[in-house]
């Protein structure tokens, strides 16, 4: 078919490169023609079936997820993609068309973990047999009762030395593992997380490997209660589950060693104090960031390209129904997601340099930064994953009733990836988290202690009042920073100022923190906000680029600046930091922007680059031809297999007892 | 039941079922309502199955299945009031995905008591009460939604056989999304251009017959079918309909308006301001549907929250309910004094009406564009607040949350549908906006305005007079009126400021879309801070002081959240200062503290039995975990220890594996 003649002419009026940007966007050229090899060699490759799982079941869901987890780790092998990031993007690809993998947790958390915690022994033992899928397994940790909280956890590993094993119990249903990924039907081992105890002793949580099924018939070992926990939001190819453990014996060199270890006779031997483990963690939230902006770049493309095809309503009386994204109220939702989208894509890549960093820093023995990162990429994948959730959930809602159907691809884009805002760290408590460490800085930089890192701003002298004088200065880098600067010294030091308020009032360290959480969150957004701003700069300043592709991202950068003073309007008049003239003048820069993108919008969201067989939405095709695929996709809907539906069985009886009545 | 909802429920200050009474509109009423849903909870005819185990296919099926047995019961009780109807099917439905047949009750009847002359009436009235026809309500088209006069869908009159032949010229012109249009109904009203002698008149309903009454097949030049799985709702089927050269008789045309005579004649409708009030009391409905939606959110997550424990705040202490930290009471208070403000404000705009309907009787028909324009508004707010409580409900259960166990997701994908059906949003709040831009104009050139909009042209307060909390709440109104009015002069101001610049009309409008929505959501939040405050200090509320006073502080919290929300919206011209702000924000501190120990009785007061909450977090004795773990017991994974997968696909790869050791 050819492209809709729209989306054609909107193409045709970008003032840049679409290309550049894409490379842009992954990081370098060299990287973008590794994405789309990756890409393609899973598109393209036949014996996966990329069918629309919208008209499936759950069972034949998580069926096609096994059988798709499997092929994933053997196509890996076949076209030898050794790289473990290039491995990551080959199985990322399926989440990103919203398909399953029932065996994504062995790759991704159970032969880390066992590489990370496991002796040199027991990783000779272990992973071959892993790597080469005789066993396959997931990593057990929150249970029924207890998330977050780790050391909360019930269950129990207790160390019986006359057998030399330990007995793992779930003592009660609340200690019943609960929504480990893949372990309900597909799993046969597990790194169960649970208290130590030896000689009546307990020394807190610690990693235990256990079988659960047999190898031979894959029947649950005995004491091993196991099942699916049911239907959820999204992620429904994937075999959540639960696991009760009735006594079940394990050997002691079943216990990961490389830290702590408990000997022969019981007697537990602490770990050196470690805090490489923390690399792991900021890890995954680095990779958190990197999924989100890819999300909601997604839900930006699916919007854009259908606003730029429906048209809707005369602006004129008797003319032709103009493009929806004409409309400035289109734009308002629309183009702040798009520019957010951006600054996640370089917001992640400068993290990921400071990530590196610390690597380096911490392989020297160097720790004075640790804390400052962990406290930073815990506020972002906060901050990242909910403003992504939320920015979905607006490109949907553009797309009017369409959008609801699952058509657009837009319910499930929401549904599956929301989860990222309460699975590895709900966000509430990743934000307190951070408050936490932004409140010992603030003190130190009261008392005169100079700060450094990403926190260094807080004993800077504050500037009272902005110096924007013109529309012109809105645009100034230097003057959106300072802004967002201002703003996070400001939040930053009245929450420590009302904690320590609170503190001698009640004299209760726990009482005064729980009356200031909505201090604190706001603090801690504040901080990360600014670190998002400064961070879509320096990329951009730092990053070699074609001009025109350049100009066009500064435009997107300073939008999603204004956006954030616009939207968040009180926090910058409160202190009159910004005057309400001043605040006028960056309302009016943003919707002026709006104008400078308008005829790049398409080509904006083109660059994302992003194959159909992975939007896997009629509303977003990139040949536009949104109606004909749209009811093309209706037909495959299997209650439109007969012409009158079964259930006429129960209208049926009701009808003829009336005909005679008409 | 579980011992810490037994103790929140024990250390309430008010009697909870004090508050379902007023919630209800009287005692009486609340005992009615649970007459019926025992009948309907005890009829084994009428139990319904977890929906989230079934494929579309068989929820489907279900729920057809269940809604004729509703309609049968609803005979055998000998049910006659259309209000008692419609109480009993949505007890029976448990406002949940067994909803089968809503817009032949809905839609599909009303319209034809709305636009249907008597004599037509007569002829379908009697057919669609006993069911033999059943019927939807076709209107929007695949490329053409919310912008009615855009619809492509044609009837033609031909005088020779006294017919309108009805056709679906292109492929954009195709029905899509009307409910039970798919597969149940064998009539539909279909919305389509009226053409006669040449001319077109516009949109006009009219009365078509999809399927035979004999096999149900499709009658010949009738296409229709299922459009696919959506978000939520898919035990109820929507629709396309494509229509090739249909021939109907003329009198199908519904002419209590509009008229075609026989010979071609097209005879124009008098005022159709009065068509006004059906969409009134849709609105007012969809507004009492958000705020019980986002309701049993809330119930579902603070009854969750006073069950969960979480972190230790002392080390070696007792975790803590989670709904004693300060964080989680600020995510769920708000929404919670949200739900109880939408009640409020569906329940004054339905008085509104009331009294407007009297005036009409008179000959005034002065008030009903400003009811009609805050029917919208209250609409487009009210689900646009829902649709981000209920997700904050959800996220503040954490993982569980996003279980269907919850109900939570099922809940969303349910309710999100209000912000795009009946008019998306935003669309409803530029209609509004007109119409407040109307008042601006007429405001400065000193005429008079209804009550609704009188506010406009008050000489506005330069400075928010609050020194203290206890002023806030004789100040609530005057601080959101203020607000409004600015914001309304200032939407104004922007339009006539591109025009000056030489603008065209549209343009000036597009141009000034962000300060219109801005205006037209100020206006409706505006409205309902001052039916939530004067419902709270009216003389005619008769209920306890404690429960008064429980009502007040709601109410405080909700005035006080949503000045700090929209803080830049007061600060920006003056009005209230930053000192003022932090005076409001340090309130809400105190009004969570207060709202605390009465958290499980202000939701158990909305009285949601746990057959309609569907909800296993969310059951009001508290044995979240107990039932947690049945419901995934019953989950069709589970049906066989090992999975049919791994005998396809698992244990060729472990054994094939296994030999290369």
């Amino acid at each position: 078919m050819p492209v809709n003649p729209d989306l054609q002419r909107e193409r045709e009026s970008a003032t840049f490169a679409v290309e550049e940007l894409t490379h842009v966007k992954d990081g370098g050229k060299g990287k973008t023609v590794r994405r789309r090899y990756i890409e393609s060699l899973a598109l393209n490759d036949s014996d996966f079936d990329w069918s629309d799982r919208s008209f499936i079941t759950r069972d034949e869901e998580y069926s096609l997820a096994v059988k798709h987890g499997i092929l994933i780790e053997q196509k890996i092998k076949k076209y030898n993609i050794t790289d473990q990031e290039e491995q990551n993007a080959f199985r990322n690809t399926v989440m990103r068309k919203r398909q399953g993998n029932a065996i994504g947790l062995h790759t991704l958390m159970f032969i880390p973990t066992i590489k990370g915690q496991g002796t040199e022994e027991q990783q000779k033992k272990w992973l071959p047999l892993a790597e080469s899928m005789q066993i396959i397994g997931t990593y057990a940790q929150t249970e029924l009762g207890h998330g977050t909280f780790v050391r909360g956890l019930e269950t129990t590993a207790t160390y019986i030395p006359e057998k030399e094993e330990f007995i793992v119990h779930t003592p009660k249903l609340t200690s019943f593992k609960w929504w480990p990924g893949n372990l309900g039907k597909t799993v046969n081992y597990a790194v169960v997380m649970a208290q130590l105890y030896s000689k009546g002793k307990c020394y807190g949580v610690h990693p235990f490997l256990v079988q659960l099924r047999s190898l031979d018939n894959h029947q649950p070992m005995k004491g091993v209660t196991i099942g699916d926990i049911g239907p959820k939001f999204g992620f429904n190819s994937t075999d959540n589950g639960y696991l009760g453990l009735d006594h079940v014996r394990i050997p002691r060199t079943n216990l990961l060693m490389k830290y702590a270890k408990v000997l022969p006779d019981g007697t537990y031997v602490k770990p050196p104090r470690d805090k490489l483990a923390y690399g792991s963690m900021m890890y995954v939230r680095v990779a958190y960031l990197h999924m989100s902006a890819e999300a909601l770049a997604m839900a930006c493309t699916i919007a854009i390209r259908y606003s730029a095809v429906r048209r809707q309503s005369e602006m004129i009386p008797g003319e032709r129904e103009p493009q929806v994204l004409d409309y400035q109220s289109q734009q308002m939702k629309l183009f702040p997601q798009l520019a957010t989208a951006y600054a996640f894509y370089l917001t992640q890549q400068k993290t990921y340099q400071l990530y590196l960093g610390l690597l380096d820093d911490l392989r020297k023995g160097e720790y004075s930064s640790l804390q400052d990162m962990h406290a930073l990429t815990s506020g972002l994948k906060a901050f990242v994953t909910s403003a992504m959730s939320n920015g979905i959930d607006v490109c949907r809602l553009s797309c009017g009733g369409h959008g609801y159907s699952h058509t657009s691809g837009l319910p499930e884009l929401y549904t599956m990836y929301t989860h990222f805002q309460t699975a590895e760290g709900e966000n509430t408590i990743l934000l307190l988290q951070t408050a936490r460490y932004l409140m010992k800085c603030a003190g130190n930089a009261m008392s005169g202690d100079k700060q450094t890192g990403q926190v260094g701003y807080l004993s800077d002298t504050t500037q009272e009042n902005s110096n924007i004088k013109s529309e012109s200065d809105v645009l100034s880098f230097e003057e959106l920073t300072n802004v967002y600067k201002h703003r996070a010294q400001r939040l930053v030091k009245e929450a420590a100022m009302k904690l320590q308020t609170e503190m001698s009032n009640t004299k209760q360290q726990h009482v005064a923190w729980n009356s200031c959480h909505i201090e604190l969150l706001t603090a801690a957004t504040a901080h990360v906000h600014y670190f998002i701003v400064q961070a879509f700069i320096d990329t951009l300043k730092t990053t070699e680029m074609a001009d025109s592709a350049r100009s066009i991202l500064t435009k997107l950068c300073q939008l999603y600046a204004m956006y954030g003073i616009h939207d968040n309007a009180g926090d910058f008049l409160h202190d009159n930091y910004l005057s309400p003239h001043q605040l006028s003048m960056v309302t009016k820069q943003m919707v002026n922007t709006f104008a400078l993108l308008r005829p790049n919008a398409v080509a904006l969201v083109d660059a994302f680059d992003f194959p159909d067989g992975i939007l896997a939405s009629t509303l977003g095709t990139y040949d536009g031809n949104v109606y004909e695929k749209m009811y093309q996709w209706a037909n495959h809907s299997p209650l439109n297999k007969d012409e009158v539906h079964d259930s006429y069985k129960y209208l049926q009886p009701m009808l003829t007892s009336k005909q005679s009545k008409l | 039941m579980n011992p810490d909802i037994q103790k929140e429920r024990e250390r309430a200050t008010f009697t909870a079922e004090q508050l379902t009474y007023v919630l209800d509109g009287g005692r009486h009423k609340t005992k009615k309502r649970r007459l019926m849903e025992k009948i309907i909870f005890h009829d084994p005819d009428l139990q319904c199955p977890d929906h989230s185990f079934l494929s579309k296919n068989e929820s489907f099926n279900a729920a057809t299945k269940h809604s004729i047995m509703m309609e049968k019961k609803i005979q055998k009780h000998k049910i006659k009031s259309d209000e008692d109807k419609a109480m009993f099917r949505m007890i029976a439905s448990r406002r949940k995905d067994t909803i089968s047949l809503p817009v032949h009750h809905l839609m599909f009847r009303p319209t034809i008591v709305g636009q249907g002359t008597e004599e037509q009436q007569r002829k379908w009235l009697p057919l669609i009460d006993n069911m033999t026809v059943i019927g939807t309500y076709a209107q929007t088209e695949l490329g053409h939604g919310t912008f009615i006069r855009g619809l492509e869908t044609t009837a033609t009159f031909d005088p020779k056989t006294d017919e309108f032949v009805l056709h679906s010229p292109t492929l954009t012109s195709m029905k899509w999304w009307p409910g039970n249009l798919a597969f149940q109904s064998n009539h539909a009203i279909v919305i389509a251009q009226l053409y006669t002698k040449g001319q077109c008149h516009g949109i006009q309903p009219f009365m078509v017959q999809l399927r035979s009454l004999e096999d149900y097949r499709p009658l010949p030049g009738v296409t229709v079918g299922d459009i696919g799985p959506k978000m939520a709702n898919n035990g109820y089927c929507n629709g396309f309909l494509k229509l090739d050269n249909v021939r109907i008789p003329r009198e199908n045309m519904l002419m209590k308006y509009a008229k075609v005579e026989r010979d071609g004649t097209y005879i124009k409708p008098q005022s159709m301001k009065l068509a006004y009030g059906s969409m009134v009391l849709l609105r007012v409905a969809f507004t009492k549907t958000a705020a019980e939606a986002l309701a049993s959110a809330c119930t579902i997550a603070v009854r969750y929250s006073a069950v969960r424990r979480q972190t230790e705040q002392t080390p070696g202490g007792v975790e803590p309910q989670i709904l004693d930290y300060q964080s989680q009471q600020y995510k769920l208070f708000p929404a919670l004094a949200a739900a109880y403000a939408f009640y409020f404000a569906s329940e004054s705009l339905n008085n509104i009406y009331q009294q407007i309907q009297q005036e009409i009787k008179t000959g005034n028909i002065a008030s009903m564009t400003p009811l009609h324009v805050i029917s919208s508004g209250l609409k487009a707010f009210s689900s646009d607040v829902m649709n981000c409580g209920i997700e904050t409900c959800r996220l503040s259960c954490g993982g569980h949350g996003y279980s269907h166990a919850s109900g939570l997701p099922g809940l969303y994908g349910r309710a999100t549908a209000l912000c795009t059906v009946e008019g998306v949003n935003t669309v409803l709040y530029l209609q509004v906006a007109g119409y407040l831009m109307k008042c601006a104009s007429m405001a400065a050139s000193g005429q008079t305005l209804p009550d609704l909009v009188a506010y406009i042209s008050k000489p506005p307060e330069q400075q928010w007079s609050v020194r203290n909390g206890t002023d806030i709440m004789n100040q609530a109104v005057s601080a959101y009126e203020h607000r409004a009015q600015r914001l309304v002069v200032a939407a104004a101001q922007s339009l006539q400021g591109e025009m000056t610049a030489g603008k065209a009309q549209h343009e000036a409008w597009n141009n000034s879309h962000i300060a219109l929505i801005k205006a037209a959501k100020a206006h409706t939040h505006y409205f309902v801070v001052k039916c939530f405050v004067n419902f709270v200090r009216s003389k005619d509320l008769i209920t306890p002081d404690n429960v008064k006073s429980v009502l007040e502080t709601l109410c405080k919290l909700y005035v006080c959240y949503g000045i700090h929300e929209n803080a830049g919206d007061f600060m920006q011209d003056g009005y209230i200062s930053g000192e003022q702000i932090a005076l409001v924000t340090n309130q809400i501190s105190g009004l969570l503290a207060t709202i605390r120990p009465n958290a499980v009785a202000l939701v158990d007061a909305f009285d949601f039995k746990d057959e309609i909450l569907g909800s296993v977090l969310g059951c009001y004795d508290g044995n979240v975990y107990q039932k947690m773990y049945e419901w995934a017991k019953q989950s069709p994974l589970n049906k066989d220890e090992v999975h049919e997968s791994y005998y396809k696909y698992l244990k060729p790869m472990l054994q094939a594996n296994k030999s290369k050791l």
